[in-house]
């Protein structure tokens, strides 16, 4: 339990793994939006070639890339078979008709736009965010970004420390439950048997301890953080300064070059759209 | 030298005072330890120790119900009219090291905790840089800057945590039973590192603990019996006299305890010894003597 991953962080020496967190943040950004405002095929042509890059550069294995997908397959298929099935072209002939289903050329292409949009959109932030990235440095990216709305009374200082409190002690609380779980199957418990609500039952005497832990952790965690003259995030300074490099900067311009791109083609209709 | 901490005649108990059923978690403690000290304070379960230490830093719930005056360094932190910035500027003097390491820990990376104390002063990156890596360096940590705190050992963790305090430049470090849940090597180590804050860095040490070995190496030992100071002196002087530590219930070091029973069953000893050197000499000149 000790060697439990938060995220996929995929630790290598890449150069997305080495660019600016708030960068990679605000481009996945970009990354979404690109990938919503595609609609002809050179659109999606930019987008594929760029999902093959980010996978390039990130240095991270094609099978690690693809394992991430498995949780997307479902809704993949789903999305795919509702276009192809369910788009209905007026005055076109159908492909193949079959009951209520008829096929359509144009089903066919929006089935692989909405599929190339979606694997896009995944593997694209996966390889941007949580594979390069760590946890604690997407949360510390995304506090530096968002400090500006500080002054419109957000709580993002105090977000950021929840999100950091949290990361630090979830493998604490995750090897505490254990505890208590082999405690509790000591005195006889078991949690294995039973239908559903039996076993959702058997739970409670793991969560009534682990709460009462986690609170006492809680008010112990506050009184050290008072001591060591913690008093929320005005007048705070940080060790780490975030460093942007040159090549952050050229990579966000091209990312923003290409986003211009992808709406002037829309605009004015270049590139084969349907 | 001169008084950093000065408690005069201090009250307090926990509770709504409407509602107070029990009795002063402290009555009447008077105690001063000057700059540079090295106090161990020990007491039984309940004696009050804790509660003492948490006042020192004013995180305590019912502090209003605190009597009588705390000086640390000259201002009077029961005062009306202490300000949170002033609160602040204590904390900043006086640090706090608490039993449980696992709940002092802020961040996911062992330098990045370290700094937290620093960044909550406001310093200067290249400032918290700089005392981040002395910190670390002073508590032998260093070569796990980088690491996950839940990948380290218990005494590993602690010596962070101490890593935290130290980082800040405190006058003093207060440790709530900081080795009670480390090994005998472990505890060793925090130790030695208190005595070499101590002694190399000049920090004032108050070390709470339940250990008689521990507060065998202090300069000055109070022993804390219902809210109010039993005895008080250097370690010779209170480890000599069994009866007043019985009654306090506490014991005596081991080594003290096996010279007891020597003189028991009818070892000629006139002095009384605390420390295993004390002890090994003292057995060998009376084991001498009779062998003769
Ligand atoms: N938050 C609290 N609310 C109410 N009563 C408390 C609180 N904390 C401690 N007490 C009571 O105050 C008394 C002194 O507690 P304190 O924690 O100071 O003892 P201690 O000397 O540190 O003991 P130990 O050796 O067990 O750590 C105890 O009787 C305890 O029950
Ligand atoms: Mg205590």
């Amino acid at each position: 339990m000790k060697n439990i991953a938060l995220g996929q962080y995929y630790p290598a020496r890449s150069p997305l793994h080495r660019m600016d967190p708030r960068i990679k943040l605000i481009i996945a950004v970009l990354y979404i939006v690109a990938a919503f405002l595609c609609k002809n095929l050179l659109g999606f042509a930019l987008l594929a070639a760029s999902v093959v890059l980010l996978v390039i550069l990130s240095r991270v294995p094609l099978k690690t890339v693809l394992g991430s997908l498995k949780m997307v397959v479902f809704i993949l298929v789903l999305t795919v078979a509702i276009n192809i099935f369910l788009t209905k072209e007026e005055g076109a002939e159908p492909l193949w008709s079959f009951w209520i289903f008829e096929v359509y050329t144009k089903g066919l292409y929006s089935a692989l736009f909405i599929a190339l949009r979606i694997l896009s959109m995944i593997i694209g932030t996966c390889m941007l965010l949580t594979y390069t990235t760590t946890p604690i440095a997407l949360t510390d990216a995304l506090e530096r970004l968002l400090s500006p709305l500080r002054h419109l009374k957000l709580p993002v200082h105090e977000f950021s420390m929840m999100m950091s409190i949290a990361l630090r002690f979830i493998p604490t609380i995750m090897e505490e439950a254990e505890k208590i779980m082999a405690a509790q199957k000591a005195r006889g418990a078991g949690f294995t048997e039973g239908n559903l609500i039996k076993r959702i039952k058997s739970l409670i005497p793991i969560l009534i301890p682990l709460f009462a832990s986690v609170f006492r952790r809680a008010f112990e965690l506050a009184t050290a953080m008072t001591c060591r003259c913690y008093r929320g995030g005005d007048g705070r300074t940080r060790m780490t300064t975030m460093r942007m490099h040159a090549m952050d900067i050229i990579v966000l311009i091209v990312s923003v070059a290409a986003l211009a791109g992808i709406v002037s083609c829309n605009y004015w209709n270049i590139g084969y759209t349907l | 030298m001169a008084e950093f901490i000065e408690i005069k005649n201090l009250h307090f108990s926990y509770g709504k005072e409407e509602s107070k059923q029990q009795d002063d978690v402290l009555c009447g403690v008077d105690l001063t330890v000057r700059k540079g000290e090295y106090v161990a304070i020990l007491g039984r379960n309940g004696s009050g120790k804790s509660t003492l230490a948490k006042l020192l830093n004013l995180v305590i719930d019912d502090l209003e119900n605190a009597s009588g005056e705390i000086l640390v360094d000259g201002v009077n932190i029961l005062s009306d009219d202490m300000t949170e910035d002033m609160a602040f500027e204590l904390r900043k003097k006086v640090g706090m090291v608490f039993q449980n390491p696992d709940n002092q820990l802020v961040a996911t990376v062992v330098e990045e905790d370290v700094a937290f104390g620093p960044e909550n002063l406001g310093l200067d990156p290249k400032e918290i840089r700089r005392r981040v890596d002395e910190a670390l360096d002073t508590v032998g940590m260093s070569e796990f800057a980088k690491r996950e705190p839940h990948r380290l050992s218990g005494g590993q963790k602690q010596r962070v945590a101490i890593a935290g305090v130290i980082a800040m430049m405190p006058d003093c470090i207060i440790f709530d039973e900081s080795t009670a849940m480390l090994d005998p090597v472990g505890r060793k180590d925090i130790v030695a590192t208190m005595e070499k804050l101590n002694r190399e860095h000049g920090i004032t040490v108050l070390t709470i603990t339940h250990y008689m070995e521990e507060a065998v190496r202090a300069d000055r030992v109070v022993v804390l019996n219902h809210g109010k100071i039993a005895i008080e002196g250097t370690p010779e002087q209170v480890f000599s006299d069994a009866g007043a530590l019985r009654a306090a219930g506490l014991e005596l070091p081991q080594c003290a305890q096996l010279i007891e029973e020597l003189i028991k069953s009818g070892m000629s000893i006139k002095e009384c010894g605390i420390t295993p050197e004390d002890c090994a000499r003292i057995i060998l000149l009376a084991g001498g003597a009779t062998c003769q």
